[in-house]
């Protein structure tokens, strides 16, 4: 190991073009007749075909690329998804609504609770029901940490992959706080099926806004934190800026949504540009970008979470007294209370809980900002009590066309911080 | 909300009401433009839960997407999926979510086809970000899209046979063996040995 003089220049500095850098660098690492890879002409003309995946650990699941090669560039890559197809789109079509969501969580497991939301709010909409306010804040304060949960995993992975271990440990350590909540309302730590037509599956738990406002003492100091590891570290900018990088136009025609749009600098955040539930009753900001590189897309999500922490404060202090759910029999089971002394009441019970409910003929589509981009349900109703068919619009499986664009002709290992920064969910890819 | 007020076919009692309503749903000229410049072509629309819907001529697909597209702004392909009406006519139904991110606004475009041989031009020439969802349509729904760079199966494995998301296509259910005598697996497993 050599000698690093004027120590600052490394950190700080930019005097020193980059190329000389670079190159000084790796002449004190190799001879200089080795300074670029070679490889043996083969039939291929040079170039090697390296399957990566599905079982490596950078790709977040099993996800498999087909890297076309020539020494350690990129040449062309073809995704190849598949691997985790459990047919959750026909599982659908079996399922009564209700059931429906149990399977919602499964798609994409690092964000359940949005999933459920978004095809609730399909089903309400054909339905033609609006859940009570309580409901309709208690689902965005829970959205909101769902949010910050799954960017925690996503920092604490993309971190890992590009050799930061420690950020992983304190991601994680922050997430377990967000699944207690999840365990505290739900029951569940990750496949909660909290949300439910009308409203939610019961009332907030005594203690939920001191846990809550617990995250919200720590996390912002926590935030700045993993900031203070990665974000002026000369490492992890040498790895993230100006790599992956992608125009907005390109973007917009791949169709792109989420933190892999806004860092190119479209302002284009559901929540804001087309707001559901009680998002225009908050106020927050989008982060956009503007390189739309793996640093940019860092930066974005990050700022994200600090957003969100400012939609949950002011969410938890204006949570409306009332009904968690509506007052319709036929959708929402009535209270247990009211089992034993009405008839009625235990009728639509046996009911609701052998027949389900009949939504009316139709197709709606319902589409929310999850943490990955738009996440849409398209539903169509045949009157019965089943859906006719469930469609997912997962963002990570479109999202997932980028890479060829963002990474062909950089280094392979450029392309690991690419797949990172795109933060897909196979779960949600492959359905 | 938006479903409640675009499903409302009464005038607007309030001024609010109406500010509300206009802000939720898609602009309604759209679905008129796309009407009075393409005639024929367009099959039918409609506005139903806040949605505007429009049946497009299957022939006249690529002519009215690239007018949208270039005309209309709508430069989000948001989602691209099928549906299978089994036993009706047109049996599948090609479903095209767009987004204007300026206005903003949604337009859903659907385009019948029929049950013998289901194929309609492919968008991946508009929106390159149409093609996985193409493939997608493709393997699980059987619909060829013409003019498509790769289209090949995406989610099953390349030698399946059949196209799951399909309505006579059945949910295969196995039941669960407490046995480890080989021969009465095989009895109870037909599946399994082919």
């Amino acid at each position: 190991m050599g000698v690093i003089e004027n120590v600052s220049r490394w950190i700080l500095g930019r005097e020193a073009p980059e190329e000389e850098l670079e190159r000084e660098h790796l002449e004190r690492l190799q001879p200089k007749d080795q300074l670029m890879p070679t490889w043996e002409e083969g039939e291929e003309g040079g170039k090697m075909v390296l399957s990566m995946g599905p079982q490596h650990p950078s790709t977040h699941g099993v996800l498999r690329l087909e890297l076309e090669m020539e020494g350690e560039r990129v040449l062309k890559i073809t995704p190849d998804v598949g691997y985790l197809h459990t047919g959750i789109e026909k599982t659908f079509e079996t399922l009564r609504y209700d059931q429906g969501t149990a399977l919602t969580p499964r798609i994409d497991y690092l964000s359940p609770m949005n999933n459920t939301w978004c095809f609730i709010m399909a089903v309400e909409k054909l339905l033609e029901i609006t859940p009570p306010p309580r409901a309709e804040y208690v689902r965005v304060i829970l959205g909101e940490l769902t949010r910050i949960n799954s960017h925690l995993v996503w920092l604490a992975t993309h971190a890992l992959d590009i050799g930061a271990m420690s950020v992983f440990l304190y991601c994680f350590r922050e997430r377990e706080m967000i699944l207690d909540i999840y365990e505290m309302v739900s029951g569940a730590r990750m496949m909660d099926s909290y949300y439910r037509a009308g409203g939610l599956a019961w009332d907030i738990p005594p203690g939920f806004i001191e846990a809550v406002q617990a995250i919200l003492d720590i996390l912002p100091a926590r935030i700045d934190e993993y900031e203070s590891l990665l974000t002026r570290n000369p490492i992890w900018m040498e790895r993230t800026q100006n790599v992956g990088a992608i125009s907005a136009e390109k973007a917009l025609a791949l169709s792109a949504t989420g933190p892999a749009l806004r860092a190119t600098g479209v302002p284009w955040d559901l929540r804001k540009t087309m707001p559901y539930s009680v998002y225009e009753a908050f106020d927050f900001e989008i982060p956009v970008g503007s390189r739309g590189d793996v640093y940019d897309r860092y930066l974005v999500r990050m700022e994200e979470m600090r957003q969100s922490l400012r939609i949950i404060e002011q969410g938890i202090r204006v949570i409306p007294r009332g009904p968690f759910r509506i007052d319709n029999h036929k959708i929402a089971p009535p209270p247990k209370e009211e089992i034993y002394l009405s008839m009625e009441a235990l009728i639509h019970h046996f009911k609701l809980w052998t027949e389900g409910f009949r939504v009316p003929p139709g197709e709606a589509y319902a589409a929310i900002e999850s943490p990955r981009g738009e996440l849409g349900f398209y539903v169509v109703s045949d009157g019965s009590a089943k859906p006719c068919r469930v469609h997912v619009r997962g963002p990570s499986f479109i999202n997932l066309q980028l890479i060829g664009p963002m990474s062909e002709g950089g280094l392979v290992a450029d392309l690991v911080a690419v797949i990172a920064s795109l933060d897909p969910v196979l779960g949600e890819v492959d359905r | 909300m938006a479903e409640t007020a675009g499903n409302r076919y009464e005038e607007p009692t309030s001024e609010v009401a109406a500010a509300s309503a206009v802000a939720d749903q898609p602009d309604p000229t759209t679905l008129d433009k796309l009407t009075t410049h393409f005639g024929k072509k367009v099959l039918g629309t409609s506005t139903r839960l806040g949605e505007a819907t429009a049946i497009v001529d299957a022939k006249a697909l690529v002519e009215v997407m690239t007018w949208l597209r270039d005309e209309g702004k709508f430069v989000l392909l948001s989602d691209l999926t099928a549906h299978d009406c089994h036993g009706q006519e047109p049996r599948f139904w090609v479903i095209y979510q767009l987004t204007n991110i300026e206005t903003p606004e949604r337009l859903r475009i659907k385009v019948g086809l029929p049950e013998k041989k289901p194929s309609v031009e492919s968008m991946v020439p508009l929106w390159p970000g149409a093609n996985f969802l193409e493939r997608e349509v493709y393997d699980l729904m059987g619909i060829e899209f013409k003019n498509h760079p790769n289209l090949t199966r995406i989610m099953m494995p390349t030698e399946w046979e059949g196209h799951p998301l399909r309505k006579d296509y059945p949910v295969v259910y196995e039941p669960v063996q407490f046995t480890h005598n080989a021969a009465e697996i095989r009895a109870r497993k037909p599946l399994a040995e082919k």
